[in-house]
C-alpha cells in the first residue's frame, strides 16, 4: 500500500513537472519574438507613446524574469515584480492574458473554440474504433487470409500516410467527385464525418493492428480451448470471449491517442476550415503575431495533451499487474 | 528483410538521386513562371503538368525532394549527435546526473506534442528553412537519447568494458572507443525512422505556411496551394503528383525502419 502511494506521488510530481515546465517555456517563448511585439503589432509608423502605452497595458514594460542582464548594469535581481511572475498569476487564476489583437481574454477566445476540437477528436476516435474493431477481429480470427492482407494494407497506409494528403484525397472523392460530403466548414450536421475520419485515420491503423495481434493472442489461450471444448460457435467465441479481453489494451492507447488527436486536429482543422483551437492558433494566433494568444492555445493544448497521457498511464498501470509490479 | 524493405531502399534510392542531381532531371526552371499555361494537364512537355501559377510541377517535385532530404538528413544527424551524446552520458555516469536528464528532460520532451513545439517555435521565430531544422531537432534529440541510455546500460556491464577498466583505460576512451561502437546499432534503426518523421514533419510546418518560404519548392506548400476545392476539380494532379512524392518517401524510410529493426532483433526474425 505504501509503495503504491508512493508510486502515486512520483508519477504525479513528475506528472506536474512537467506542466511547470511547460509553461515556463511557453511564457519565455515571447522572448524569442524578432523585434519587439508591439512593433509587430502596431507597425513600424506607430510613435513611441503608442508602443509605451502597448506595452504598459500588456505588462511588457516589466522586467522579464527574476534576473536580467544588460551589457551596462551586468546581472541586476528584479525581485517578484517580473513578467514570469505576473503570467503564472493569471494562469493559477484561470487568466491567460488579453489578446495583443482584439483586446479579448484569451480564455474567452479558446473557451469559445474549445468545443469544436473536443467534437472533432471524439467523432475521430467514435469512427477509428468502427473501422478499428470489425477489421482487426477479422484479420485476427482469419490470419494471412485476404481480409488480414487488405487490412494490413489499409493500416500501412493509414500510419504512413500524413494528415495533409488523405485529407484532400478524400475531399476529391468525396466532395470532387462522388459529391457525397461539402469540402469544408461546419453547417451540417454530416460535415464532421471527412474531417473525422482524416483526423482518425493513423488512430484506425494504430487500433486495428492492436486489436489484430491481441486477438491472436487471445485465440491461444486456455479458455478460448474450454469455451469451443463445451460446443459454443466460433462467433460466439470471438465476440463474447476473445473481444473483451482483446479490448483491454484498446482502451488504455484510446485514452493516449485523445492528446495526439488534440494535436494533430490543426491540420485536420486547416484542411477543413474547421473553426476549432488549432484554427485559432494558426490563423488569429500566428498570421496575426498576437502573441499572448499564441501562449494560451500551446499552453491549453499541451497541458490537456499531458494529462491525457498522465491519466492513460495511470489507467494502464491498473488494469495491467504486470505493468503496476515492475 | 523482407520484401518491403527491398521495396522501400529502392523508392528511397529514386528520391535520393532526383534530390542529387534535380539540377539535371528537372525539365523546366521549378520557380519560374508562366501564367499563360496555369493548370495545365499533364503532357509531353510538362510531365506532371503546370501549377497555379503555370510553374512545371515536375520540375517543382523533383527540387521538392531536395528541400525534404535536406531538412530530413539535417535534422536526422544533428538530433542524433545530440541525442547519442547526451543519452551515453545518462547511461554511463547514472547517479543524480541521469536522475536528471532521463527522469525528468526526456519526460518533459516526450510529454510535449512535437509539432505544436514546432508551430510554437516557428511561430514565434518566424518560418525559414534554418527554424524549421532547429525546431526539429528540437523535438527529435530525444529519441535517439533514450535508446542510447538504454544500449549504454546494457552494454557497459559487458566483460569487455570491465577488461578495459582493469587496463586502465579512462570513462572517455571507454566511452568512446568501447561502448559506443558497440551501442549504436538500434539507431540505425531510429534514424531511418526518424527521417520519415523528419520528411512528414518538415512537409507539416510548410502546409501550415511556416515552413520553407514560397516560391521554394516543399512538397507540403505544394500540396497546401493546391488543396482548394476548384483546384482539385479542375487539375487534381497539382495535388496528386507532390502528395504521392511525399507519401511513397515516408513510407519508405518506414519499411527501411521496419526491416532493419526485425533484422537486427533476431527475435522478430525468427517469425
Amino acid at each position: 500500500m505504501k509503495h503504491k502511494l508512493l508510486n502515486f506521488a512520483r508519477q504525479l510530481a513528475l506528472m506536474l513537472l512537467v506542466i511547470w515546465t511547460v509553461v515556463s517555456l511557453v511564457t519565455l517563448l515571447i522572448e524569442l519574438v524578432p523585434g519587439d511585439p508591439a512593433t509587430s503589432i502596431l507597425g513600424e509608423t506607430s510613435t513611441f507613446e503608442q508602443r509605451a502605452n502597448f506595452n504598459h497595458e500588456h505588462g511588457l514594460d516589466r522586467p522579464v524574469f527574476f534576473v536580467s542582464y544588460s551589457a551596462e548594469d551586468g546581472f541586476k535581481w528584479n525581485g517578484i515584480e517580473n513578467q514570469y511572475v505576473d503570467y503564472w498569476v493569471g494562469v493559477l487564476h484561470g487568466d491567460l492574458g488579453t489578446s495583443f489583437q482584439t483586446d479579448r481574454p484569451v480564455v474567452d477566445m479558446i473557451l469559445e473554440r474549445y468545443p469544436a476540437t473536443i467534437k472533432l477528436a471524439v467523432a475521430s476516435m467514435i469512427i477509428a474504433i468502427g473501422i478499428a474493431v470489425p477489421l482487426g477481429v477479422l484479420s485476427g480470427s482469419r490470419r494471412n487470409s485476404l481480409v488480414d492482407n487488405l487490412g494490413s494494407l489499409v493500416a500501412l497506409l493509414g500510419i504512413s500516410l500524413p494528415t495533409f494528403v488523405i485529407g484532400p484525397f478524400l475531399v476529391y472523392v468525396f466532395a470532387v467527385k462522388l459529391r457525397v460530403f461539402s469540402p469544408i466548414g461546419s453547417a451540417n450536421p454530416e460535415d464532421i464525418v471527412l474531417p473525422a475520419i482524416t483526423l482518425g485515420a493513423a488512430l484506425s491503423a494504430i487500433l486495428t493492428r492492436m486489436i489484430r495481434s491481441s486477438v491472436i493472442e487471445e485465440l491461444g489461450e486456455d479458455y478460448v480451448r474450454t469455451a469451443r471444448a463445451k460446443g459454443l460457435s466460433e462467433r460466439k467465441v470471438l465476440l463474447k470471449h476473445v473481444l473483451k479481453n482483446g479490448l483491454i489494451p484498446v482502451v488504455t492507447i484510446l485514452g493516449l491517442q485523445l492528446g495526439v488527436l488534440l494535436a494533430g486536429a490543426i491540420i485536420t482543422e486547416k484542411i477543413f476550415s474547421w473553426q476549432g483551437l488549432g484554427l485559432l492558433l494558426l490563423e488569429d494566433g500566428i498570421t496575426k503575431r498576437d502573441y499572448r494568444l499564441i501562449q494560451g492555445c500551446v499552453l491549453v493544448i499541451s497541458v490537456t495533451y499531458i494529462l491525457a497521457n498522465s491519466l492513460t498511464d495511470y489507467v494502464y498501470r491498473k488494469l495491467d499487474p504486470r505493468i503496476r509490479l515492475s | 528483410m523482407n520484401r518491403l524493405t527491398y521495396v522501400g531502399i529502392a523508392i528511397a534510392a529514386i528520391v535520393i538521386i532526383a534530390a542529387i542531381f534535380a539540377p539535371l532531371l528537372a525539365t523546366h526552371d521549378a520557380i519560374f513562371q508562366d501564367l499563360s499555361i496555369r493548370y495545365a494537364g499533364p503532357s509531353a512537355q510538362h510531365w506532371f503538368g503546370t501549377d497555379a501559377l503555370g510553374r512545371d510541377v515536375f520540375s517543382r517535385v523533383v527540387y521538392g525532394a531536395r528541400t525534404s532530404l535536406e531538412v530530413g538528413v539535417t535534422v536526422v544527424v544533428v538530433s542524433s549527435v545530440i541525442g547519442i551524446i547526451i543519452g551515453a552520458i545518462a547511461g554511463f555516469y547514472g547517479g543524480p546526473l541521469d536522475k536528471f536528464l532521463s527522469g525528468y528532460l526526456f519526460n518533459v520532451f516526450l510529454a510535449f506534442p512535437g509539432l505544436l513545439l514546432a508551430i510554437a517555435l516557428v511561430g514565434f521565430l518566424g518560418a525559414g528553412l534554418g527554424k524549421v531544422v532547429l525546431a526539429l531537432c528540437l523535438i527529435g534529440w530525444v529519441g535517439y537519447a533514450r535508446v542510447m541510455r538504454g544500449q549504454v546500460l546494457k552494454v557497459r556491464e559487458y566483460d569487455f568494458v570491465q577488461a578495459a577498466r582493469a587496463l586502465g583505460a579512462g570513462n572517455m576512451r571507454i566511452l568512446f572507443t568501447h561502448i559506443l561502437p558497440n551501442a549504436v546499432q538500434p539507431l540505425i534503426v531510429q534514424a531511418s525512422l526518424g527521417m520519415a518523421g523528419a520528411v512528414v514533419s518538415e512537409a507539416s510546418l510548410s502546409f501550415l505556411g511556416l515552413g520553407i518560404p514560397a516560391p521554394a519548392p516543399s512538397w507540403g506548400t505544394m500540396i497546401d496551394e493546391s488543396r482548394g476545392f476548384d483546384v482539385l476539380y479542375n487539375a487534381p494532379h497539382v495535388f496528386l503528383f507532390p502528395g504521392i512524392a511525399l507519401a511513397l518517401t515516408v513510407l519508405a524510410f518506414n519499411f527501411i525502419g521496419d526491416g532493419l529493426r526485425e533484422y537486427l532483433d533476431p527475435k522478430q526474425r525468427k517469425r
